[in-house]
């Protein structure tokens, strides 16, 4: 019974378990160093995954960006679950989502623990007075660049319009958006244009 | 409110937060402020401002950042210790993560029929142009009596949208922000 224990912790499972927190250790550290959201983390992800490691090619990576990007989720994590599964199956997800998500969680769980001793003094407010409208204005500077990429044109711009209204505004829920935007574009492509072009 | 009860409504707003998070980062904003601001008023509008120029200057994905700095801010203000309230924490971020892990899964597992499925594709059409109007709404949504105090908020304003249309380092500009605002305030 101890030779089988012995046997399994010694030889089998130090050298299995090498490759999780391989995959682990890569996420971490992309997790760690990468400020300023998903996107910005993408090369490094692309150089960790792609050109280091070779746990995907150059082409399944771009594929994989494209579905990755397009499911709900951060990107990092959903970048990092892919690859995750790829090299090392479900188990391997659960190591690289780890990886991505513990430099975060740490970081944060440090500053709110600070932050809820400190928000009352008056240097913190008076520094974050100056904060709030520069958040705001980050916010909708990159909106113009993005509706350019999302092929926005004269006939689709009261989409984002409308959405942006619907919602800033009138504070309907995102959700009934979304599931919307998902029933309309199906019926849009799939039947519509059926018609239109028969 | 009891702490059993407290830790499963979180659960489902950032289940919720993650499974319909379209679009990533400021698009998920809306639905966030929707979940934690107004409906289950467990921060306030200031607070919301606050994470996410704190998830601007930290690393990782703001969906994560909010999900721990809610979950704990949460748990702390109802009255509960450091340690229920990084459970809480725990908790959030973990909920937001797991719509993520099951759908990614099914993707690696039917990759290639995801791609190049029609109704995939359609829905994808429709959902990118509605992301970019929820980005604009989470913008809308912060401007209020709460983050705009007085000109001074404007004239902030005014110059990092400026600036940030040029390209300058949304680090850089959030330091000099808060500089302004310890001389200004």
């Amino acid at each position: 019974m101890q030779s089988a224990f012995f046997h399994f912790t010694s030889t089998k499972q130090p050298r299995n378990m090498k490759k999780y927190w391989e995959i682990f250790l890569v996420f971490f550290k992309i997790g760690a160093f990468t400020f300023g959201g998903g996107y910005a983390m993408l090369p490094l992800i692309q150089s960790a995954v792609v050109d280091k490691k070779k746990w995907l090619g150059d082409k399944e990576f771009i594929d994989m960006l494209a579905i990755a990007q397009s499911m709900p989720g951060p990107i990092a994590l959903n970048t990092a679950i892919f690859v995750g599964n790829k090299r090392k199956g479900v188990k391997g997800s659960i190591f690289s989502s780890l990886g991505i998500i513990l430099p975060s969680f740490i970081t944060i769980l440090l500053l709110v623990i600070v932050f809820t001793q400190f928000r009352d003094n008056t240097v913190v407010e008076s520094v974050f007075k100056g904060i709030r409208p520069a958040v705001v204005a980050l916010i909708f500077a990159p909106l113009l660049r993005m509706g350019k990429n999302a092929d926005i044109t004269w006939n689709t711009i009261w989409i984002p319009i409308a959405v942006a209204l619907i919602v800033g505004l009138l504070h309907i829920s995102p959700v009934v958006i979304i599931i919307l935007a998902i029933t309309l574009g199906i019926l849009y492509h799939r039947i519509i244009k059926k018609i239109i072009n028969r | 409110m009891a702490l059993a009860q407290l830790y499963l409504s979180m659960f489902l707003a950032f289940f919720k937060i993650g499974l319909f998070g379209f679009g990533g980062g400021y698009a998920m904003l809306p639905l966030i402020q929707q979940e934690v601001v107004f409906d289950n008023k467990w921060i306030t509008v200031s607070e919301f401002t606050d994470i996410v120029a704190i998830s601007q200057t930290t690393p990782g994905p703001i969906s994560f950042n909010s999900a721990t700095f809610i979950g704990y801010k949460a748990t702390n203000t109802s009255g509960h210790g450091t340690l229920a309230s990084i459970l809480g924490a725990a908790i959030c971020t973990f909920a937001v993560s797991l719509p993520s892990f099951g759908i990614m899964t099914l993707v690696v597992t039917f990759f290639f029929k995801f791609k190049e499925n029609r109704y995939v594709l359609a829905a994808l059409y429709g959902i990118k142009p509605a992301v970019i109007g929820l980005i604009a709404a989470a913008g809308i949504m912060l401007i209020n009596g709460f983050n705009f105090i007085d000109y001074k908020s404007w004239l902030i304003f005014s110059v990092v949208f400026l600036a940030s249309i040029k390209r300058i380092d949304p680090i850089l500009l959030i330091a000099i922000a808060g500089l302004a605002g310890f001389i200004l305030y």
